[in-house]
C-alpha cells in the first residue's frame, strides 16, 4: 500500500504548491508556486526533502488530514498556530513522525496566514509543465483540496531527517510588518510626493488579498504621467498602482502582464513577509 | 532606436523599446542567442522582460548583453524554430458583419484580408496559449466591444485593435468574433503547449465544410 495523505477537512483553501513554474511566461503562464517560499523550503529541509518538493499550503487553518499506508514524517512551517497529531499538540517548525492512521490538525493561525505542510517524500501529484503548483488564476496544476482528496506521498528521499537541536522557528510578526522596496520600472511615472508617501504612510493590507495580489489601504498615489501604459510583464512583488491611485502588491499567481504602472518592487527578502501578512495588518515600506 | 533598461527586481530587467517592431526584432535577437541563465523572455507591446537566474547570469552581465546586442532591422525569418502554424477557420463569427460594417468593407472582403495576411505572434499574456497576432498586411484598427462578453467559446477567432487572436479556452472577452477553429491552441501535456508562441508565423485558411 502506498503512503498517502487523505484530506478530511481542507479549511478555507488548501493547495498543493512547490517552487513554481518558471520559463513559460511568454506563453501566458505565470510563475505561481508557494507564496511563502522560505517556509516551503524550510518545511522540506526539516523532513529531508529537496527544496522544490511539493507541499500543502493551508490558508488560515481548519485543516485536518489522515496519514495512510505507513508512518510518515512531516513538518509545519509558515503561519504560527496549534498543530496537533492525534489530538496532542506537537511543535511547529520541527520534523514529527506520524504513525499510520495518524490525524494531523492545523488550528486557526495566530500569526501569519499560510501554513506550509511538508511530508517526507513530497506530495506526489502529477506535474503540469514541470511543476505541481496550483495556479489559481489560470487553473493549472492540482485542483484545490476538498474533503476525501487522496494525496499520494512520494518515495523517501535519499537524505535522512536532519537532527536539529534547536528550534528553527521564525514566527511571522504580529505587529507592523516592515517591507523593503526596490525601484520599479515606472517609478518616474509618479509625483515626488507620491514616491515619498509610499515610504512615509502607514499602509494596511485590505481584505482583497489572495495569491494573485494584495491590495493596500492608504493614501492615493498621484501620477505625473497621465497616459495609458501598454501592458508589460511583471515580477512577483511588483507594486502596481491602479487608476484610482491605490497600490496592489502582485504575487505568485498574478497575470503575466499588467497594464498599470509599477512604482516599486518588494525585495525578495521581504516577499515571504508579505505572503504572511493578514488583512488589516500594518505594512511599512523602507528602501532596500 | 533607443533602448531603455528599466529595473524589475533582483532577477530581471525590463527593456523598453520605441515600438512593437523593435520589440519583435529585439525578442528575435535575444531568442537567437539566448544565454544560459535566462529564465524568461517575455515580449509585450512596448517592452521585453528578461528574467534570469542571477547565480548564472548576474544582472550586470545581463545589462551589458541587452545594451550591446545587435538587432536586425527586419526580423529573421528563422526567428521561430516552430515553423508556420496554419489555423483553419469557419468564418461565421457573431461580430463578422458588424465589424466589417465598422471598417467600411464587406464581410467577404474582411475575411479575404484576414486569409491573405501573413501573421506573426507578437506576444502573449492574457491567458495560457493566447497570442497577439500582428501583420504588416493588416491595416485595420478594430474597436473592442463596448461591453465584453462574459463567455467567449474556446476556438473563437477574433479581432481587436491592430491584433488578431484565437481564444484558447472559454473565457470572458471584449474582442470581436469573426470565426471559429477546431485547432487546439493550448495543451499543457504536449512538448510545445502553445500553438501560438511568440515569434511564430501564422496563416489562416478557410476550413472546408
Amino acid at each position: 500500500m502506498t503512503r498517502a495523505l487523505v484530506v478530511e477537512t481542507p479549511g478555507p483553501l488548501a493547495l498543493v504548491e512547490d517552487l513554481g513554474r518558471p520559463g513559460f511566461a511568454h506563453l501566458g503562464v505565470t510563475g505561481s508556486g508557494a507564496l511563502d517560499r522560505g517556509a516551503a523550503r524550510l518545511a522540506n529541509r526539516l523532513v529531508g526533502n529537496p527544496d522544490g518538493a511539493a507541499i500543502v499550503e493551508v490558508l488560515v487553518g481548519g485543516f485536518r488530514a489522515r496519514f495512510t499506508g505507513g508512518a510518515c514524517w512531516f513538518a509545519v512551517t509558515g503561519a504560527w498556530g496549534a498543530v496537533a497529531l492525534d489530538g496532542r499538540d506537537v511543535a511547529p517548525y520541527t520534523a514529527v513522525r506520524a504513525p499510520d492512521g495518524g490525524v494531523l490538525e492545523l488550528g486557526p493561525a495566530v500569526r501569519g496566514l499560510r501554513y506550509s505542510l511538508a511530508v517526507r517524500g513530497g506530495v506526489d501529484e502529477p506535474p503540469v509543465l514541470g511543476s505541481r503548483s496550483r495556479d489559481t488564476l489560470a487553473g493549472l496544476g492540482p485542483e484545490p483540496l476538498g474533503p476525501g482528496r487522496v494525496l499520494a506521498i512520494g518515495a523517501e528521499p535519499g537524505a535522512s531527517v536532519p537532527l536539529i537541536d534547536q528550534e528553527a522557528a521564525f514566527a511571522p510578526p504580529d505587529g507592523a510588518v516592515t517591507v523593503a522596496l526596490r525601484p520599479g520600472p515606472r517609478t518616474d511615472w509618479f509625483t515626488d510626493a507620491a514616491q515619498a508617501t509610499l515610504f512615509e504612510a502607514p499602509w494596511r493590507l485590505s481584505e482583497q488579498a489572495d495569491r494573485i495580489g494584495a491590495r493596500l489601504v492608504g493614501p492615493a498615489l498621484a501620477r505625473r504621467e497621465a497616459g495609458e501604459l501598454a501592458s508589460e510583464a511583471t515580477v512577483p512583488g511588483s507594486v502596481q498602482v491602479a487608476g484610482d491611485g491605490r497600490p496592489t502588491i502582485l504575487l505568485a499567481d498574478r497575470p503575466v502582464t499588467g497594464g498599470y504602472p509599477v512604482i516599486a518592487i518588494v525585495a525578495d527578502s521581504s516577499l515571504d513577509a508579505v505572503a504572511q501578512s493578514r488583512p488589516g495588518q500594518e505594512l511599512r515600506f523602507r528602501h532596500a | 532606436m533607443t533602448r531603455r533598461l528599466l529595473p524589475s527586481g533582483e532577477s530581471a530587467l525590463l527593456v523598453e523599446c520605441d515600438g512593437l517592431d523593435e520589440v519583435l526584432a529585439l525578442h528575435d535577437a535575444l531568442a537567437a542567442e539566448r544565454r544560459p541563465g535566462v529564465v524568461e523572455l517575455v515580449p509585450a507591446a512596448r517592452t521585453v522582460l528578461v528574467a534570469v537566474d542571477p547565480a548564472v547570469l548576474p544582472l550586470e552581465s545581463l545589462a551589458t548583453w541587452l545594451r550591446r546586442i545587435r538587432v536586425e532591422e527586419a526580423p529573421a525569418a528563422t526567428a521561430s524554430a516552430l515553423g508556420e502554424a496554419v489555423i483553419r477557420v469557419v468564418y461565421d463569427g457573431d461580430d463578422l458583419d458588424e465589424t466589417a460594417a465598422l471598417l467600411g468593407i464587406s464581410p467577404e472582403a474582411l475575411v479575404a484580408r484576414h486569409l491573405a495576411a501573413s501573421w506573426r505572434v507578437a506576444f502573449g499574456g492574457f491567458a495560457p496559449g493566447f497570442g497577439y497576432l500582428v501583420s504588416d498586411d493588416w491595416v485595420f484598427d478594430v474597436p473592442r466591444l463596448g461591453a465584453p462578453r462574459a463567455r467567449v467559446p474556446a476556438g473563437s477567432v477574433a479581432l481587436a485593435g491592430a491584433f488578431a487572436g484565437v481564444y484558447p479556452r472559454q473565457s470572458p472577452g471584449g474582442w470581436r468574433l469573426i470565426g471559429r477553429t477546431d485547432a487546439v491552441l493550448w495543451d499543457a501535456g504536449r512538448p510545445e503547449p502553445a500553438l501560438l508562441a511568440p515569434g511564430r508565423r501564422v496563416r489562416f485558411e478557410r476550413a472546408s465544410g
